[in-house]
């Protein structure tokens, strides 16, 4: 065990954890963050998806000593007012079925409208085959990327 | 307005009552008019599946509050239940809010997610429960304004008379509830719907994209434990020993024991098949600790033999042998083969099926093979339970909690009043949910370590020991005359455990001699409900079976589908046709028409059609194909759906869009194998899940607009997306794919 702080969502969590912990598991299971969900524990499925340091991770095979002094961003801080573009363009197009998925489907998706403010859709199946939607939310996800962008450039906001 | 009139069904009751600080409370309760026809007894429903309560709460500030009574996991209801609650309500849909209810049958009713069947059993009692309350509110106005209570109208949650007087329904809440409850209702007609037919978003979609902890997995209380299971290495093994010794020395692990799901003589119900009986748990503070310390244990199996089960669910009791070999899927290929040469039960037949195939101008006879395929939740099984020896509190995903309850009371020794079911939002379920097990074991695990416990598995568990949809097989022959009628139809299905057959389905009924068949293996590989699993094996087999017959018959497929469908409705074959000819060649029609099928404009795609009817609701899809990096790929779709009146436009075509690329993935990519009892596929590495990049990119879903009584969608448009993908396969290939998942590399030595 070893004492750990992180910084999720702008807030620092002092912990005790294993290093070799998923970043997954001390998010869940030590922060209490639930948002960001557990799918495949191996890198296949997106689920687990959160932002560090603005990069795109895998929680679920990212040891939670490599985000120590860096920031973590989940799903509950993509923004404070649930009106990221990404989470207006979801609301909006009403993507999810079961609803399981999106935590991750979102962070992957603001990533790629801060790289890539006009994403074709060939930019969307290279940056999103990495998050398996079950329910087979696909188009509406792609649809709600280009709706996302068009708010973005309305707001100016970046994810 | 014009109005259905309506009278509560005799056994209907309904209460109401004032709440604590004002407002009304309505509880309702029915056991609704549901013919035999709906064949409930093929769910394994008891008649009580129709009882229903609904929860109304009118706050005097006119917020109103509706109950979902039936488990979410995607199909919607908990927005479109409540739509109908507040179409006959007539209520403002901004100011309605929705909860989901806990497991109380009393209350609210049989609470079963699954059969497609939510939408078509709450429908007519939902809308009365509102029509009723509003008659209230109407009564308690006139009342206070000594006025007739026909002369009190309503509009979106305000009551209204000509004089000038108003007041909202909050206002009235309080007086209304100790108004008589009527007997006699008036209900709207779809030309009049406010609310239903609209499209409305999911009513819990902002606590989705702000990642609330709505699930299973997200659920906790101070001191919970995580435990996890672990298996036997393969279907037909059991526990022998264990040596926990390393594993409890690991950090944060409190127990590791033996935990025996069911005793000897346990009378299993409905929904509680399980995978392995004797479980080997491993209970710690945290997630990260027990899946750690798990790879620690030391365990030694051994063949299990033959288990005797007593099933008391669905189907009477009866004793069943679970075979102890462990079965491999190259040896299920050849069982199938030898079974299905030998004699099977007769399950139809119409006509002289023999005669009219000796005496065929052309006989055509294809075999269809369909693998195991796990569901693949994205939230795997799990369950949370807090087990004292005076109560139970249990939490998680769950599709048929009234089903789970008995059982969970038998193996606690409780009484049903002193068990709690919650049912959180599951994260997927396709049938899976229904099974109950991963619930009784968390419980049975609290009760061991007494404490709250969250059971968890990991994706390999959910994967590697599922309840799959069945390994299925049919042959299907065809009797052409010299003038290409077809005059004979005949099917002989099988599976692993169980035949995929639904004799009084299409195309029985449009033809003279027919034959269906049917035979099953037994096998101690797990099965149950998938996103209707015969129908979905069916449907790509009996879809590309037909395609190939109107081939031969020198016939379009749409136009030679809707030929058996003509004679089907003018001079059906038998009495017992379990489909309406008229709505089936409807979504073929209309699929034909918005497709532009045949017609210029289409060149570059490869075109597939197929149609099916299960669960109530009939579908139709055109499927269009290309090459691309040399491997097949579904570009754009055609979706043409019956389900009667559409609740929710919008989120009704999302669920047939998700179905369209949910039987493109498991028609081009599904497939769980096993080797000596182990289950091959372990997580999504090697068990191939359908991705953004391979879902078509256009989906468009059009709708029959009728006023039937609506039907669900949850399952029929899965099935006819694999028929349609075999069928455009065929137009781009040049070569029939008999085996599911349709591929070209030679078989595996699996």
């Amino acid at each position: 065990m070893a004492k750990i702080t992180l910084n999720i969502n702008k807030k620092d969590y002092p912990l005790e954890a294993d290093p070799q912990m998923p970043l997954l598991w001390a998010i869940r299971d030590l922060a209490g963050l639930k948002g960001t969900k557990y799918g495949c524990g191996m890198a296949q499925c997106g689920a687990c998806v959160v932002h560090l340091d603005g990069a795109a991770i895998r929680s679920c095979v990212t040891q939670v000593s490599r985000a120590a002094g860096k920031k973590v961003v989940t799903i509950e801080g993509l923004s404070e007012t649930n009106s990221h573009p990404v989470q207006k363009a979801w609301q909006e197009i009403d993507v999810p079925q079961c609803g399981y998925c999106h935590s991750g489907q979102m962070m992957s998706a603001a990533v790629l409208l801060r790289e890539k403010p006009n994403p074709t859709d060939q930019d969307i199946d290279d940056a999103m085959a990495g998050n398996i939607c079950r329910c087979g939310t696909y188009l509406r996800i792609r649809e709600a990327i280009h709706t996302a962008a068009e708010l973005q450039k309305k707001t100016g906001t970046k994810g | 307005m014009e109005k259905d009139k309506t009278a509560l069904s005799r056994r209907s009751f309904l209460k109401a009552s004032i709440l604590s600080g004002g407002g009304m409370m309505l509880t309702v309760s029915w056991l609704s008019s549901f013919k035999s026809a709906d064949k409930t007894e093929a769910l394994g429903l008891t008649e009580n599946w129709a009882t229903l309560n609904g929860y109304i709460h009118i706050l005097p500030n006119n917020q109103v509050k509706l109950i979902c009574p039936n488990p979410e996991f995607g199909q919607n209801v908990m927005t479109s239940l409540p739509m109908m609650l507040a179409e006959e309500l007539d209520v403002d849909w901004k100011n309605v809010s929705v909860e989901m209810g806990p497991h109380d049958q009393a209350k609210l009713g049989a609470q079963f997610t699954g059969g497609s069947n939510s939408v078509r059993m709450y429908w007519k009692p939902l809308r009365e429960a509102g029509a009723a309350a509003r008659q209230m509110l109407r009564e308690a106005a006139a009342q206070a304004w000594n006025v007739p209570a026909a002369e009190v109208t309503t509009k979106a949650g305000i009551l209204s008379h000509p004089s000038g007087k108003s007041a909202s329904y909050g206002d009235m809440a309080s007086k209304a509830a100790i108004i008589p409850v009527p007997k006699d209702l008036e209900l709207k007609v779809p030309k009049d719907f406010n609310i239903v037919s609209k499209s409305k978003k999911n009513v819990e979609i902002k606590k989705i994209t702000s990642g609330k902890p709505l699930f299973g997995l997200d659920y906790s209380v101070e001191g919970m434990l995580i435990a996890m299971i672990q298996h036997p290495p393969a279907f037909g093994m059991k526990l022998k020993s264990f040596d926990a010794a390393e594993a409890l020395k690991m950090p944060g692990i409190i127990d590791v024991f033996i935990l025996k799901l069911y005793a000897d003589d346990f009378e299993q119900g409905g929904f509680d098949t399980r995978t392995f009986n004797d479980l080997l748990v491993i209970v710690g503070n945290s997630t990260w600790e027990v899946m750690k310390a798990r790879k620690k244990l030391v365990a030694q199996w051994e063949a299990s033999g033959d288990l005797k089960d007593t099933i008391a669910g669905r189907g009477g009791k009866r004793e069943v042998t679970i075979p102890g070999a462990l079965e491999s899927t190259t040896t299920h290929m050849q069982q199938m083969k030898e079974y299905a040469a030998k004699p099977a039960q007769q399950l139809r037949r119409d006509g002289d099926p023999e005669a009219a195939f000796r005496t065929a101008d052309q006989v055509i006879e294809r075999t269809y093979n369909g693998p195991f395929l796990a569901h693949n939740c994205m939230e795997p099984m799990n369950f949370f339970a807090h087990v004292t020896d005076e109560k139970a509190l249990v939490a998680g995903p769950l599709q048929a909690p009234g089903w789970s309850e008995p059982t969970l009371a038998k193996l606690l020794n409780l009484p049903a009043d002193k068990i709690e079911i919650q049912m959180t939002r599951m994260g997927g379920g396709f049938g899976r949910r229904a099974y109950g097990h991963y619930l009784y074991e968390a419980a049975l695990i609290s009760r061991k370590v007494k404490a709250p416990v969250k059971l968890m598995y990991t994706r390999e568990d959910d994967m590697t020991y599922g309840i799959y949809r069945p390994m299925y097989t049919a042959t299907y022959r065809a009797a052409l005359d010299a003038n290409k009628n077809l005059i004979a139809f005949h099917v002989k299905g099988g599976g692993i455990p169980e035949h995929p057959i639904h004799a009084n389905r299409f195309p029985a009924g449009a033809v003279e001699n027919y034959l269906a068949e049917g035979w099953q293996i037994a096998s101690n590989i797990t099965i149950g409900a998938f996103r209707a699993p015969r129908s979905n094996f069916n449907a790509a087999a009996e879809q590309s079976f037909l395609d190939e017959v109107a081939e031969a018959a020198g016939k379009d497929p749409i136009a030679f589908r809707l030929e058996l469908l003509k004679r089907a409705k003018e001079k059906p074959v038998g009495e017992n046709n379990d489909y309406d000819a008229d709505r089936y060649a409807g979504v073929l029609e209309l699929v034909r028409d918005k497709s532009n099928w045949n017609k210029p404009g289409n060149e570059k795609y490869n075109r597939g059609v197929a149609a099916y009817f299960c669960h109530n609701s009939y579908a139709a899809h055109v499927v269009d194909m290309v090459t691309r990096d040399g491997q097949p790929y579904v570009a754009r779709v055609f979706s043409a759906m019956d389900c009667g009146i559409v609740i929710n436009p919008n989120a009704a075509t999302n669920m047939v869009q998700g179905a369209v690329v949910d039987g493109i993935g498991n028609a081009l990519y599904g497939q769980l194998t096993h080797k000596d009892g182990a289950t091959q596929q372990s997580n999504f590495h090697n068990y191939r899940m359908i991705r953004m990049n391979e879902a078509p990119k256009s989906i468009e879903v059009y709708f029959v607009q009728n006023e039937m009584d609506p039907t669900g969608l949850g399952e029929p448009p899965f099935p006819p997306v694999f028929g349609a993908v075999a069928n455009a396969l065929y137009k781009m290939k040049g070569k029939r794919y008999y085996n599911q998942p349709f591929k070209d590399e030679p078989e595996k030595s699996i």
